[in-house]
């Protein structure tokens, strides 16, 4: 009888790339269904453009210019089509949503050896290339109108973020902006009812899939917590050194890409610290970068370029921070 | 709160399928082949010659030097053979073949049921009939137990703890022989404490087995200097490290020996043969043995002579299921895979484990994706995604650096991988390398 024969252990916990990327996913169901209920069907063709293109480009590159297997089903790809349409304005044309995708998988991903591989967040890599050469379409923000807005003629607003940004410059203080009528709320904040890209608007439908992936332990919460703790402490020095420059925590917390970014990119596998400590290090960094970007910077929203720079500090941190020994 | 240890740590099913299985006394086989090596340590040396008629309990090879052990006849018979065998690894080893004539004993080996409290024997016997009966750790380590009892100078002993853990999924045997053993055992532990000089003995036990606590509880009752300790279920709570860690709250030093930190466990077998060494003059030629694996027909445990071949077992339990793919010697987690069903039982075969193709095969091997739960789940705090890197790489110094020495070889990072990538094979690989060349430096 023939026997296998291999070194231990000789079982398998039955966890793989699968169940965790589709597991991040699923994270993701509740934002999907906020951004068709305030986006209508914008949300619904970006979100399926974006995932269909990046499972393309990744096919087609692996096979015939790599000339490897395709693992387009191992759910990496499609994870990164999902995140791309999430950080985009849900009445983004088509044909830039395909550039995107073939940025992001492309260049973010392949060009550095595929799965594992990459040092940037793909995603992210797409999204801020699109937002770099097509500055008009990624800035204008369809107004939260469910299926009355269309796709292809949404009516657009202001962002909470590029509200506040356009009040600074403008002299007016913190305090105006937050009574003013075309300030929505907190509690509108966090519902979601506001401008901004497809899957970052609806605060509570994102913290739902964070505790949906620490129950699967698809991620744990040092990288997170530790963005929201450093947003919180930063931006409430500033706020409380000058109520009338600088939004306090709440809204900062509230705002742009801070849920999504802080719970669905920073904590990207690949490209996050593979200890604790590492990882209180490059949360921390993110929060400092993304208050300081949006306050100090030209930008509006810092969310993508924080955690852009910190993936790039993140081989240093792995070379420096080690877990805590047995011994 | 159940006590455990801090850091790291993997729940694979436990499927103790035999846990209520009662120790059966398997019938003698036709023929035992004893290896010379059954421990860590120089191999024993003959001193019989193919020919000899020899007895259940009779020494028929002598240690060779401190770190070794002493083998015995498990069987009365006739020698048959005195030549290299292939081992269950494939490897060529030494071996004594001996036909089975009979059941007769040494004189002097007391075989009756009757439970010997009186410790006699003062320190130094104590150690030197554990050395004589060729005890070696049975938890697997085979460790000669007469080397852990005698510590270099400058390291006083403080605590004895008892491994009792059985942390690797389908084994029994310590279960049942701590249910069915446990007065034996309690004095063996006392004779332990003797031999070793202190006062405190505790028995960690994880806590998925509340029957044999709870009857160790109750004989220990009347000896309060042994603590039983019930544990959290998880892997590997069994490793020594963790064990001291859990029960006592001290940290082995990297490199260093639990006597350290004043610590010397020993397996709960283990303290079992050494009641029986000490008194009932029994030399180590028998051990319970877990059969096990889900398509098996009759999963038990088997009381069966040293040298044994497995395949008498297999039969005992029902024969080979059908869809069997990998026979395992040890438990799944850090056993290892028999090539050959003829190899004999050892003194440190704790369990015979059969997996089918399903359970048993690997899956392809993807690229690290840095979720880092190989880190999450190292039991020592390593990172076994950089060790198995710097091993491909053969980067020997940084290996010393992060530590590759302290790898303790549970297997947890494999097991948790989700690209299924042969963590611990390469981990090994760099071990072995750096600590030839540590070795090297030393000389």
């Amino acid at each position: 009888m023939k026997l296998l024969v291999s070194p231990s252990p000789h079982l398998h916990s039955g966890d793989s790339i699968e169940k965790n990327m589709y597991g991040v996913i699923i994270a993701l169901i509740p934002a999907f269904i906020c951004s068709i209920l305030f986006f209508g069907t914008g949300a619904i063709i970006v979100t399926l453009t974006s995932v269909l293109a990046c499972l393309f480009f990744e096919y087609i590159i692996q096979k015939y210019l790599l000339r490897q297997q395709p693992t387009i089903f191992d759910g990496s790809a499609f994870l990164t089509g999902v995140l791309l349409a999430f950080n985009v304005p849900s009445n983004l044309p088509v044909w830039i949503i395909i550039i995107g995708a073939l940025v992001a998988i492309g260049i973010g991903k392949m060009s550095f050896g595929g799965l594992g591989c990459n040092i940037f967040n793909p995603a992210l890599v797409g999204r801020v290339f699109l937002l770099i050469s097509f500055p008009v379409q990624m800035t204008t923000w369809p107004l939260a109108q469910g299926f009355a807005g269309s796709y292809t003629d949404a009516q657009t607003g202001a962002t909470p973020l590029t509200l506040l940004k356009e009040a600074v410059k403008t002299g007016q203080s913190v305090n105006d902006l937050l009574v003013a009528d075309t300030f929505i709320g907190y509690k509108e904040m966090f519902l979601g009812h506001m401008g901004g890209s497809l899957g970052e608007v609806a605060a509570w439908a994102l913290l739902i899939g964070f505790a949906y992936m620490l129950i699967r332990k698809i991620i744990t919460w040092h990288i997170p917590v530790t963005i929201f703790a450093t947003v919180i402490v930063f931006s409430g020095i500033l706020h409380l050194c000058n109520p009338d420059q600088f939004a306090g925590p709440l809204f900062h917390l509230l705002s742009g890409g801070m849920m999504l970014g802080a719970i669905f990119m920073a904590t990207d596998y690949v490209t996050s610290p593979m200890s604790h400590k590492g990882m209180f290090i490059f949360g921390a960094g993110i929060g400092i970068l993304t208050v300081v970007i949006r306050v100090f910077g030209a930008y509006p929203e810092g969310m993508s370029f924080a955690i852009l720079i910190m993936n790039a500090f993140t081989p240093l941190i792995n070379r420096y921070c080690k877990p805590t020994r047995f011994a | 709160m159940l006590k455990t240890f801090r850091i790291g740590g993997v729940h694979p099913p436990e499927n103790k399928l035999s846990a209520n299985g009662k120790i059966i006394v398997l019938t003698l086989p036709e023929q035992v082949i004893i290896p010379l090596s059954q421990h860590i340590g120089a191999p024993a040396t003959p001193i019989v010659q193919k020919g000899d008629t020899v007895k259940a309990g009779q020494l028929i090879a002598q240690a060779t030097g401190f770190v070794s052990a002493n083998i015995h006849s498990s069987v009365s018979g006739t020698i048959v053979a005195i030549d290299n065998v292939t081992d269950a690894a494939g490897l060529s080893k030494p071996a004594i073949t001996i036909k089975v004539e009979g059941d007769e004993w040494e004189n002097g080996i007391d075989r009756t049921e009757k439970i010997e409290h009186n410790i006699a024997l003062s320190q130094e016997e104590i150690i030197k009939a554990i050395a004589a009966a060729g005890i070696v750790g049975m938890g697997g380590a085979t460790f000669p137990t007469q080397v852990k009892l005698t510590p270099p100078p400058g390291n006083k002993a403080e605590f004895l703890i008892i491994n009792g853990v059985e942390c690797e999924p389908y084994l029994t045997s310590d279960h049942r022989i701590m249910l069915e053993k446990a007065e034996e055992i309690i004095i063996g532990v006392q004779i332990l404490m003797k031999a070793i000089g202190v006062k405190k003995a505790i028995i960690g036990i994880e806590n998925n087995k509340k029957d044999a606590i709870a009857h160790l509880q109750q004989i220990a009752d009347k000896t309060p200097e042994i603590e039983i300790c019930p544990l959290k279920v998880k892997y590997p709570q069994g490793g020594e490290k963790q064990l001291i860690q859990a029960t006592t709250g001290r940290t082995v030093p990297s490199g260093a020996l639990p006597i350290a930190v004043g610590a010397v466990v020993q397996n709960a077998g283990t303290a079992l043969a050494v009641y029986e060494a000490v008194m009932k003059h029994k030399p180590l030629i028998e051990r319970v043995v877990t059969v096990t694996g889900k398509s098996v027909k009759n999963p038990g445990n088997y009381l069966c002579r040293i040298g044994t071949p497995v395949s008498k077992l297999l039969e005992a339990a029902g024969g080979i299921p059908e869809d069997t793919a990998k026979v395992i010697g040890g438990g799944p987690m850090m056993g290892r895979t028999m090539l050959n069903i003829d190899s004999p039982v050892m003194k440190g075969t704790s369990g015979i484990l059969l997996i089918s193709d399903k359970e048993a095969r690997r899956s392809p091997v993807r690229n690290c994706i840095r979720c880092s739960k190989c880190v999450s789940v190292c039991p020592m705090g390593l990172e076994p995604y950089l060790l198995a890197k710097l091993a491909t790489f053969n980067l020997l110094e940084r290996l010393e650096e992060e530590k590759v020495m302290d790898c303790i070889e549970c297997g947890s990072c494999s097991f948790t991988c989700p690209s299924a990538r042969p963590l611990l094979d390469y981990i090994r690989l760099g071990k072995t390398r750096t600590g030839a060349m540590l070795r090297n430096r030393k000389k």
